[in-house]
C-alpha cells in the first residue's frame, strides 16, 4: 500500500535510494514545485469552472501528482510523451507553461491549441508533448509509433505513454504492447491506476489484480509501484529508460494511485465511499515529498514556503494572462484542418 | 521522357520505390507486405531492395498497426500503411478518424500527420461482403482526411507520390480489379494533383462523373453510345476529398445533363454529394433532365457471381441509363 506521508526514505550514505543519489537539491525542489504547480493549477481550473468563467469539462488528477512528475522529471525535450484526458499533470511535468494552459481553458488564441482543443487536447510538440487525448487508449498506438520513429532515427530518446487503468481493457493497449514487444521499441507504458475507469473499479473491470501482470504477455517487464511516492515512480522510470536506451525494448510500469476528485464535473461519487476518499487524502503525495525533503535537510521549511508562494504567484499571473487573451475570430473556424499550402 | 507500359500495381510499386529512394523517412507498413509481397503483389519484391526495416510486416493488428503508423508520422517519419483490404480499416477507425484526421486541428496547427493509407477496395473478386466494400464516401465525410481514387496506372503512381508528399493524411483507394490493367506510365517522379478531376472523354450530350473502375465502364458505355450518335463526356473524379467542383460544374453547363456513377452504396454516397453540388450551383439552371445516380445496390456484396454482378453498375446498365438520360428529359 502507498506510503504514509510521514515515512521518510534514506537519502544519504550507502543505503541511499537512487532517486536521492541521482538528483541534486535543485532538481528535487523543482520536482516538488511542479507537483504544487499541478495541484494549484487544477484547483484554480476547477474554481474558474465553478464560477462560470470557463466552459466544457475537465478531468482533475489531484492526488496523482507524484506519478506525473516522477515519470517526467528526467525526460528531455526530445523524449516524447502521450497523455490522457486526465493530463494536466503530464503537461506540467513535461515543461508546459501554465499561462498557455489556462489560455487554452479560456479558448484563447494564446492557448497551447489556440483554443481549438481545450483541457483534453493540450499539447506542446516543441517539447515532445504529443498531446492529451480524448479517447481512452488513443495515445497507446501513437506513443508506440513515436518510439518507432525514434528507432528509425537511431537516437537514444524514449517515448512515454501515460494511460489509465480504464485503457488497459481497450484493444489498443494490447495491440500496442504486442507491437512494441515484437519490435523492441523504446517506449515506456505508464499506467496510472487510480482504481476507477469513471465509476467502475478495476476489480469489476479487469480480470487480473495488477495491470502490470499483462506485461508478461508481451515479453516486457511489468512493475508495480506506489504511484503516490515520487521516489518509487522515478526509480522504476530510471530502469525503464535505461532498458529502452540500450535497445532492450519496452517496459510497463503500473503506478497505484487515486484521484481524490470525481471523474469529471458530472460525478456524484456514488461508486465509492467518503471513507475511502478520506483515507487516500491522508496519503497525499505532495506533503509526503515535502516532509521527506525537509527531514533530510534538502530543503528548509522557509524554502518550502517560498516554493508554495512562488507557485501561487505563477498561478495568479497565468490566470490573469489567460483571461486577457485573444478570442478567436469566427472567420478562423476552418484554419488548420489541413496544412497551409497543401490541397484542401 | 521515358514512358513504359506498366500495370496499375506496378505503377504503385514504382511510386513507393522512388519515394523510398529519395526520402529515408518514407517506409511501408502492412500485413504480409514483405516476403509475401502483399495480398495483391503491390509491394512485391520491395523488401529485398529496401530491407525489413523499411518494408515492415506487421502483426494482424489493424488498430495497432495503423495507429503506430500515425504516431510515427506525428513524430517525423513518413509511413505508408497498407490495409490488406480497405474493409479492414473498420478495425482502425479510431486512429484514422479520431486521431490522424483531427490531430492538426485539435492541436492548433502545431503538428502535421503525413501518413498515407492504401486501401484496396471494391467488388468483383468473389470475396463476398467483408472483402469487397467501397467505403471512400465514409472517409470523405471527415474533415482532416484527403481521399483519392485513381483509375489509371499513370494516376495511381502520380497520386501515390502526391499523397506521400502531402503533409496531411491521405487515403488512396485502389480498386482491386484495376491492379492488372495496363497503361503508359512515365518513368520520372511526377505528382498527380490531389483535388483535381480530369475529363477522360469530351462530349456534348451528357456528363458522367465516375471514379475508379466506373471510369472504365463509363468510357465503354460512351463508345457504344457514340455509334448511336450520343456524345457522352466522362469526368474521372480522381479525388473524393477535396472534390473538384469547378470541373464538374463547367461540364454540366455545357452538356446540360449529369449522371454520377460509383460503386459505393448509392444512398448517401458520392453521387448524392455531386448532385447536391450541382443543385446548389449555377449549373442547375442549365439542366435539361433530372440528375441521375447509378450506385451500388443497397446490400452487402454477395458471393454468388450472378448476384455480385448485379450489386454494382455494369456497362450494359450504364449504357441504357445514359441513353435514357439523353433521350428523356423532364
Amino acid at each position: 500500500m502507498p506510503a504514509s506521508p510521514k515515512t521518510t526514505s534514506s537519502i544519504k550514505g550507502p543505503n541511499a535510494r537512487p532517486f536521492y543519489a541521482k538528483h541534486n537539491a535543485e532538481q528535487l525542489k523543482e520536482a516538488l514545485r511542479r507537483m504544487w504547480l499541478i495541484r494549484r493549477f487544477e484547483e484554480m481550473a476547477e474554481d474558474s469552472y465553478v464560477r462560470g468563467l470557463t466552459h466544457g469539462t475537465m478531468h482533475l488528477s489531484i492526488g496523482q501528482e507524484a506519478t506525473a512528475i516522477g515519470v517526467c522529471m528526467d525526460l528531455t525535450d526530445k523524449d516524447y510523451i502521450t497523455s490522457t484526458h486526465r493530463g494536466h499533470g503530464h503537461c506540467i511535468g513535461k515543461g508546459a507553461e501554465v499561462r498557455y494552459m489556462f489560455a487554452e481553458f479560456f479558448g484563447k488564441e494564446e492557448g497551447y491549441c489556440r483554443g481549438r482543443g481545450g483541457s483534453m487536447h493540450i499539447a506542446d510538440p516543441a517539447t515532445g508533448n504529443l498531446g492529451a487525448n480524448g479517447i481512452v487508449g488513443g495515445g497507446l498506438p501513437l506513443a508506440t509509433g513515436a518510439a518507432l520513429a525514434i528507432k528509425q532515427r537511431k537516437t537514444k530518446d524514449v517515448a512515454v505513454c501515460f494511460f489509465g487503468d480504464g485503457a488497459n481493457n481497450e484493444g489498443a493497449f494490447h495491440e500496442s504492447l504486442n507491437i512494441a514487444g515484437v519490435w523492441k521499441l523504446p517506449v515506456i507504458y505508464v499506467c496510472e491506476n487510480n482504481q476507477y475507469g469513471m465509476s467502475v473499479s478495476t476489480a469489476r473491470s479487469t480480470a487480473v489484480k495488477d495491470v502490470a501482470t499483462r506485461a508478461a504477455g508481451y515479453d516486457m517487464p511489468g512493475v508495480v509501484v506506489d504511484g503516490n511516492s515520487i521516489a518509487d515512480v522515478n526509480e522504476a522510470m530510471m530502469a525503464a529508460m535505461e532498458r529502452a536506451r540500450k535497445g532492450q525494448g519496452p517496459t510497463l510500469i503500473e503506478c497505484k494511485t487515486y484521484r481524490t476528485k470525481g471523474h469529471s464535473r458530472s460525478d456524484r461519487n456514488r461508486y465509492r465511499s467518503k471513507d475511502e476518499i478520506e483515507d487516500w487524502k491522508q496519503r497525499d503525495p505532495i506533503p509526503a515529498f515535502e516532509y521527506d525533503l525537509q527531514a533530510h535537510g534538502v530543503m528548509t521549511a522557509a524554502e518550502a514556503k517560498a516554493i508554495r508562494a512562488g507557485v501561487e504567484k505563477e498561478i495568479e499571473e497565468a490566470f490573469a494572462f489567460a483571461q486577457a487573451g485573444t478570442n478567436p475570430t469566427p472567420d478562423s473556424l476552418l484554419r488548420d484542418i489541413y496544412t497551409a499550402g497543401s490541397a484542401a | 521522357m521515358s514512358v513504359r507500359e506498366l500495370s496499375f500495381a506496378q505503377a504503385i510499386q514504382e511510386a513507393l520505390a522512388q519515394a523510398m529512394e529519395v526520402d529515408p523517412r518514407v517506409f511501408l507498413m502492412g500485413e504480409d507486405i514483405g516476403v509475401y509481397g502483399g495480398a495483391f503483389q503491390v509491394t512485391g519484391d520491395l523488401v529485398h531492395r529496401f530491407g525489413e526495416d523499411r518494408v515492415m510486416d506487421t502483426p494482424i493488428s489493424e488498430l495497432g498497426g495503423a495507429g503506430v503508423a500515425v504516431g510515427a508520422a506525428i513524430a517525423g517519419s513518413r509511413p505508408v500503411y497498407e490495409f490488406q483490404f480497405s474493409d479492414f480499416s473498420t478495425l482502425a477507425m479510431e486512429q484514422i478518424v479520431n486521431q490522424a484526421a483531427k490531430m492538426r486541428y485539435m492541436l492548433g496547427g502545431k503538428v502535421s500527420v503525413p501518413i498515407v493509407f492504401r486501401m484496396p477496395c471494391g467488388s468483383g473478386t468473389g470475396a463476398a461482403a467483408q472483402h469487397s466494400q467501397s467505403l471512400e464516401a465514409w472517409f470523405g465525410h471527415v474533415p482532416g482526411l484527403k481521399v483519392v481514387e485513381p483509375s489509371t496506372p499513370e494516376d495511381a503512381k502520380g497520386l501515390i507520390l502526391a499523397a506521400i508528399d502531402d503533409p496531411d493524411p491521405v487515403l488512396v483507394f485502389e480498386h482491386k480489379l484495376l491492379y492488372k490493367i495496363k497503361g503508359n506510365v512515365p518513368e520520372i517522379m511526377y505528382r498527380t494533383p490531389i483535388g483535381k478531376a480530369v475529363v477522360r472523354r469530351n462530349g456534348k450530350d451528357a456528363t458522367v462523373v465516375a471514379s475508379a473502375i466506373m471510369v472504365h465502364k463509363a468510357l465503354e458505355a460512351a463508345e457504344a453510345l457514340a455509334k448511336e450518335g450520343i456524345d457522352i463526356e466522362v469526368i474521372d473524379l480522381r479525388s473524393i476529398r477535396p472534390i473538384d467542383g469547378a470541373t464538374i460544374i463547367e461540364s454540366v453547363k455545357k452538356t446540360t445533363r449529369l449522371a454520377c456513377i460509383y460503386e459505393g452504396v448509392k444512398t448517401l454516397g458520392i453521387g448524392a454529394e455531386i448532385s447536391a453540388m450541382i443543385a446548389e450551383s449555377e449549373a442547375f439552371d442549365y439542366l435539361d433532365a433530372p440528375i441521375m445516380r447509378l450506385g451500388g445496390a443497397e446490400t452487402p456484396i454477395p458471393y454468388s457471381p450472378i448476384l455480385e454482378k448485379v450489386a454494382v453498375p455494369q456497362v450494359d446498365g450504364i449504357t441504357d441509363a445514359l441513353r435514357n438520360l439523353v433521350k428523356g428529359g423532364f
